[in-house]
C-alpha cells in the first residue's frame, strides 16, 4: 500500500510539480513547434508518451544490467542515446507493420522524438532522482510523458485562442508564444513542495 | 478584473479597435452591464475596490497610499506608452490600466519597496496585456502576471508581512503560515482586518462589500465566484472533518490570504474567465481546488495568484468543452481533442518515406 502511495506521489510530482517541459524546459523544440493546433499537439503527447516508457524501461534495463556490473556508467549518456535512437526505429517498424492505424497516427512524429531531448532527459533523471526499482522508473516515464502531453495541450489551446488576438507586429510568432510559455512557467511555480519532488 | 468580455463591445469600446464595424458588436453579456460598456464596468469595478483600498490605507498608514498611487500611475503610463507605440488612440480612459494597477497594489504586501510595486505595474500593464494586443485580448489576469513576476524576482520581499498598525507594526506571519496548527486568527479579526497579509485582501467586510456592489451591478459574474469560495468551503469542511480541531475551518480559509479578494475582484474577470455560464462554474471551482491544494500540500502559504494563473491557462480547454449548443443545433459532443485525432494522419512526411 505505501508503495501504491509512493507510485502515485512519483506521478503526481513527475507530470504536474517538476512538469518537465514548464519545470526542467526539456522538450521545448515540439513545445514550441508542434502547439500550434490542439489535435496534433495532443497527437504529438502520447507519441512522446508512449516512447519514453519504453525507451525508459530499456534504459533502466541497461543501466542496471550492463553498465552498473561492467562499471561504465561513464558511458551512460552514449549507451542512452544509443538505446533511445535504436528504440525507436524499432518501434517504428514494428508499427508500422503491425498497427497500421496507430502508424498513421503516429507516423509523422516518430522520427522527430529521437532527437526529443525530453526522452534523454527523462531516462537520465530516473537515476539523478533515485527511481531505482522497474516500477517507479515506468511510472517516473510514463507521467513525465502525461506533463509532457498537458503543457503542449495547454499552450496549443492559448495558441488557438492568440490567433484570434490583435497581437502587435513585433509580438507575432515566437516572441508571444515564448511569452506565454514564461507565464505559464511562472504559474506551476505555484505547485513547488508538492508531492515527492 | 482589467478587462472586458472577448468579443469587442458595442458602445464605448471604440478606441480600442481603430474601425468598429457593425460586426463587431457583441451580444448579451453588455446589454446587462447598464447603459455603456467598458468604461461604466471598470468604474463599477473601481469603485467596488474603494472600500478595500480605504481600509488599506487605515490599517497600514501612509505607505500603503504610496503604493496604490504608484502602481496605478505606472500602470496608466504603461498602458499610455503601449498605445502611443502602436500609433492607436489612447485606451487609457476606459479605466482598466487604472484597475489593474490598483489590483496588483492590493496584493502585494505594505513592506515592498514601491520601486518593486512600480516595475509589477509595468509588467502587468505590458507583458501581461499590452503585448497581447491590449484590453480583451490577454489570455491572462494582467495583475497576476504582475504579481506573478514580482514573487519571482523578491521572494522573501514578497512573502514578509506585517502587523497593521502602520509602519511601527511588527512582521509576523499570516494567519494561512501560522495557523498550521489550529486557527489563529478569529473570525471578528478576519472581517476587521487586523491581520498580517498584503494590502488589500485583510479586511474581509471591505471586500464583501464592494465585491456584492461589482456583483449587483453585474461589472462582473457572479458564478465563478460562486465556484471559487464554494470549492474553498467544500475543501476546507472536508479537511475540519478529517483533521478534527488541527484544521484551520472553513471561516479562516474564506476569510484569509487572497481568497476574497480573488474571488470577487479577479475570477470575476470577463477577459481572462469562460465564456459560457457552466465553463464559469469550471473555472472558479478550479480556481478554488488549486487554491486549497497549494494552501495544504505546497510550501507556498497562499496560492490564489497560481491558481488564476493555472486556470486562466485552462481556460481555452474549459471554453471548447462548455461551448453551448444552438437550440436545436447538432448534436456534436464537445470534446478537447476531436475524435478524428488520431485517426487524422498528422502534417507531415508520408509514412513511406520513414526509414
Amino acid at each position: 500500500m505505501t508503495e501504491i502511495a509512493e507510485l502515485v506521489s512519483i506521478a503526481f510530482a513527475a507530470a504536474i510539480v517538476s512538469n518537465p517541459v514548464l519545470t526542467w524546459f526539456l522538450g521545448i523544440c515540439p513545445f514550441l513547434g508542434v502547439s500550434r493546433r490542439l489535435d496534433t499537439a495532443f497527437g504529438m503527447g502520447a507519441a512522446v508518451t508512449f516512447v519514453v516508457t519504453v525507451a525508459a524501461t530499456l534504459t533502466f534495463l541497461v543501466q542496471r544490467w550492463v553498465l552498473a556490473p561492467a562499471g561504465l556508467e561513464v558511458l551512460q549518456y552514449v549507451a542512452f542515446i544509443l538505446v533511445i535512437a535504436a528504440t525507436v526505429q524499432l518501434v517504428e517498424l514494428w508499427i508500422r507493420r503491425f498497427q497500421p492505424d496507430l502508424h498513421e497516427a503516429f507516423g509523422a512524429f516518430l522520427p522527430l522524438i529521437t532527437s526529443n531531448c525530453m526522452i534523454l532527459g527523462t531516462c537520465l533523471l530516473i537515476w539523478l532522482r533515485g527511481h531505482d526499482t522497474l516500477p517507479r522508473a515506468v511510472v517516473y516515464a510514463a507521467a513525465s510523458g502525461v506533463g509532457f502531453t498537458l503543457a503542449l495541450v495547454l499552450m496549443a489551446g492559448l495558441r488557438e485562442e492568440l490567433e484570434e488576438a490583435d497581437v502587435p507586429g513585433p509580438f507575432q510568432g515566437a516572441p508571444i508564444t515564448l511569452i506565454v510559455a514564461g507565464i505559464l512557467a511562472l504559474a506551476f511555480m505555484g505547485f513547488a513542495g508538492m508531492g515527492r519532488a | 478584473m482589467s478587462g472586458t468580455p472577448k468579443e469587442p463591445a458595442p458602445e464605448g469600446s471604440a478606441p480600442i479597435l481603430p474601425e468598429p464595424s457593425a460586426l463587431d458588436a457583441a451580444t448579451s453579456p453588455h446589454l446587462a452591464v447598464g447603459t455603456a460598456g467598458i468604461g461604466t464596468a471598470m468604474r463599477d469595478v473601481l469603485v467596488g475596490l474603494a472600500p478595500a483600498a480605504v481600509m488599506a490605507v487605515v490599517l497600514f498608514g501612509g505607505r500603503a497610499a504610496v503604493h496604490l498611487a504608484v502602481a496605478v500611475a505606472a500602470a496608466v503610463a504603461t498602458e499610455a506608452l503601449a498605445c502611443r507605440l502602436r500609433r492607436r488612440p489612447t485606451t487609457v480612459g476606459d479605466g482598466s490600466a487604472a484597475l489593474t494597477g490598483l489590483l496588483l497594489a492590493l496584493s502585494l504586501p505594505v513592506s515592498l519597496s514601491p520601486g518593486a510595486t512600480a516595475l509589477g505595474a509595468v509588467v502587468a500593464v505590458g507583458l501581461g496585456k499590452a503585448v497581447f494586443g491590449g484590453l480583451g485580448q490577454n489570455p491572462f489576469n494582467p495583475a497576476m502576471v504582475g504579481r506573478a513576476f514580482l514573487a519571482a524576482c523578491f521572494p522573501v520581499a514578497m512573502t514578509t508581512w506585517v502587523e497593521p498598525a502602520g509602519l511601527d507594526g511588527w512582521s509576523g506571519a499570516t494567519p494561512l503560515v501560522a495557523g498550521d496548527g489550529g486557527p489563529v486568527a478569529t473570525a471578528w479579526q478576519l472581517l476587521g482586518g487586523r491581520v498580517p497579509g498584503s494590502l488589500g485582501e485583510t479586511s474581509g467586510i471591505a471586500l464583501v462589500a464592494g465585491g456584492a456592489f461589482v456583483l449587483f451591478r453585474r461589472a462582473g459574474d457572479w458564478r465563478p465566484t460562486a465556484g471559487m469560495l464554494g470549492a474553498i468551503a467544500g475543501i476546507a469542511a472536508l479537511e475540519a472533518f478529517i483533521r478534527g480541531s488541527a484544521a484551520r475551518g472553513v471561516v479562516a480559509h474564506l476569510g484569509s490570504g487572497g481568497a476574497l479578494l480573488g474571488a470577487f475582484f479577479i475570477v470575476t474577470d470577463p477577459v481572462t474567465s469562460p465564456l459560457a455560464r457552466s465553463g464559469r462554474w469550471v473555472f472558479g471551482a478550479l480556481v478554488g481546488g488549486i487554491v486549497m491544494a497549494i494552501r495544504l500540500g505546497g510550501s507556498y502559504p497562499e496560492g490564489v495568484m497560481y491558481a488564476v494563473l493555472l486556470a486562466n491557462a485552462v481556460v481555452p480547454l474549459i471554453d471548447r468543452l462548455t461551448a453551448p449548443r444552438p437550440l436545436g443545433g447538432p448534436m456534436a459532443p464537445p470534446s478537447i481533442v476531436p475524435a478524428a485525432a488520431l485517426a487524422v494522419a498528422p502534417p507531415g512526411p508520408p509514412a513511406e518515406t520513414a526509414p
